[in-house]
């Protein structure tokens, strides 16, 4: 069931995850795979992609980068906000360990991933980073999902100090059988993909880009040939590299 | 029977079949405009471009609302110079697949018309697509150039003053009489004409806000719905003028793509579609107009072109 035209929530709970990044718990529940997204309306204001933190109920774990989503933070319990969707190709998740990286608000889909992972029987270890340790978001829902939560700190102010991707390594190494699944800045993506593709691991990574449409049809969210509103966000390690011939239409590079 | 021939002739460019990616959708990049070639377009045709940067219309831009799609994305575009990078992009990745490039243009005046085509002919595209009938951007006179003979005629022979490569220009159904219109743009220089552009424009509102869905309050309508308005639209304009027409306007089907054929269309613009199939609809309606074809025994497609004419 996708949701057409936006469509009214209200908001049952709004939590602070750190000084810029709440979380939204809506009254009402659609049906999406871990890594799909919704386009969440303010009237009069925009409309921008969100990853999915969880689908029964709505759940939504928004940034504060930009007029829109000082909007979204300006909403309290009991106000509405409207979404459509879900859309996009989720990720798909395997039948062996995993390791989840989150940088930063990346955190947000890969906590809906962990649920369904974890409630499926897989083994599920997270990297999560950030710049601070006020800046690292979720924590709490995979501890709750019984996840093993590895931290990262640029800062060194908790956790490991470094990146999410050094952590990720580290846990690569404990469980050579272990899938990768990302999503966080962009850089943090393709030194991942590359470590995948170095150890030949199965890597699946969210990407984020402006979007209009969500619908596949503006080419607004091109990456290399693919929309991530529809092919992604999640893509493989070859499609984050900008790799040819790995469409995932019947229609790629022959 | 010999297999048919899907191929068509538009001035002077072969096409390998009809199908053309319409304008706007999925033509912002070379890679986009690549991967719709290996898709099984017959012709791509890039997003409109103006002659500097334009963001375009906030959020929301593009909804589904049941029986088609209503936009109003705004013309955002990269801006002239960016676009022609593009273009050549674009063509080099186009030329080994045979796949020829319409490169969409627009302008606030007449002026700018003939300086974008310029501009965009350093790129060398196969066709220049002339749009006037965007109806979310207000031209000089406050309304589409395509709102009026003159204005489109003006437009035309700016643009045919401007560039040696054929024209296509591509008309509104916002108008009472289409075909003076598509007569007025054929005596100025046109090549081609592409009809239709989106109608309306029109308006969805959300109940629960009371407030228009769309950013920009009204968007074109396009898909489905409007489908049967193409088709007459297309019918008036090639009876009208002796230049090919590409038939544009909720093609989703070969058997759809046999209709706008029939109706006098030389080529079937794809846009919609895209969203209800996916990029893979270009090799799914080519193959079924092939077996269209098969089953009607039509070996060419000019043997079912402006059929309906005759009625």
């Amino acid at each position: 069931m996708t949701l057409d035209l936006p469509t009214a929530f209200r908001i049952r709970d709004i939590r602070d995850e750190s000084p810029t990044v709440r979380t939204f718990t809506l009254d009402g529940a659609v049906q999406a795979e871990p890594g799909q997204f919704v386009m969440v309306w303010l009237p009069r204001v925009n409309e921008k992609p969100f990853s999915l933190v969880d689908d029964a109920p709505i759940t939504l774990t928004i940034a504060r980068v930009g007029p829109f989503t000082e909007a979204a933070h300006r909403l309290r319990v009991g106000d509405r906000l409207w979404l459509r969707g879900p859309y996009g190709r989720g990720f798909e998740r395997l039948a062996r360990p995993a390791v989840l990286v989150a940088g930063g608000y990346g955190a947000a889909p890969l906590a809906f991933l962990a649920r369904r992972l974890r409630a499926e029987g897989v083994e599920v270890a997270v990297a999560l980073g950030a710049k601070r340790a006020c800046d690292l978001v979720l924590a709490e829902r995979f501890r709750d999902a019984g996840c093993s939560v590895h931290l990262a700190t640029e800062d060194g102010s908790l956790g490991h100090r470094g990146l999410a991707t050094d952590v990720a390594a580290r846990l690569l190494d404990a469980n050579p059988d272990a899938a990768l699944y990302a999503c966080g800045p962009e850089a943090m993506l393709q030194r991942l993909a590359h470590l995948c593709r170095e150890r030949g691991v199965p890597g699946q990574f969210s990407m984020e880009r402006m979007m209009k449409c969500g619908l596949g049809v503006c080419g607004s969210c091109d990456h290399h040939g693919l929309l991530v509103c529809r092919d992604g966000p999640v893509f493989s390690a070859d499609q984050v590299l900008g790799a040819r011939g790995d469409f995932p239409s019947p229609c790629g590079r022959a | 029977m010999t297999a048919p021939d899907l191929s068509v002739p538009l001035c002077g460019v072969r096409l390998g079949n009809p199908l053309v990616l319409a304008s706007g959708i999925l033509g912002t990049s070379a890679e986009l405009l690549e991967r719709v070639a290996r898709c099984g377009a017959g012709a791509v045709t890039s997003k409109s471009c103006g002659p500097t940067p334009r963001a375009g219309h906030p959020n929301p831009t593009v909804l589904a609302w049941g029986h088609g799609l209503i936009n109003a994305v705004g013309l955002s575009n990269p801006g002239a110079d960016e676009e022609v990078r593009i273009l050549r992009d674009a063509k080099a990745r186009l030329a080994p697949l045979g796949v020829p490039l319409i490169a969409s243009i627009f302008a606030e005046t007449v002026q700018g018309f003939g300086d974008v085509a310029r501009k965009v002919a350093e790129a060398a595209p196969d066709f220049i697509e002339v749009n006037i009938s965007c109806p979310n951007v207000e031209a000089e006179f406050g309304r589409p150039f395509a709102a009026d003979a003159r204005d489109a005629a003006a437009v035309t022979a700016a643009v045919r003053r401007a560039v040696s490569l054929p024209i296509i220009v591509k008309l509104s159904p916002n108008v009472p009489d289409i075909a003076a219109i598509a007569r007025a743009v054929e005596g100025e220089g046109a090549d081609a004409i592409a009809a239709i552009n989106t109608l309306g424009p029109g308006m969805v509102i959300d109940t629960d806000s009371g407030k228009p869905i769309l950013a920009n309050r009204t968007g074109g309508v396009s898909g489905p719905a409007i489908r049967p308005i193409a088709v007459r639209c297309v019918y008036d304009v090639s009876r009208a003028v002796r230049v090919p027409v590409i038939g544009i306007g909720g093609v989703t089907c070969g058997r759809d793509a046999v209709e706008m054929i029939m109706a006098g269309a030389t080529a079937v613009g794809i846009g919609s579609a895209v969203y209800y199939r996916g990029p893979e609809v270009f090799a799914a309606i080519r193959e079924e107009l092939r077996g269209f074809m098969e089953t009607h025994g039509y070996s060419d497609i000019s043997q079912m072109r402006g059929l309906a004419h005759d009625a």
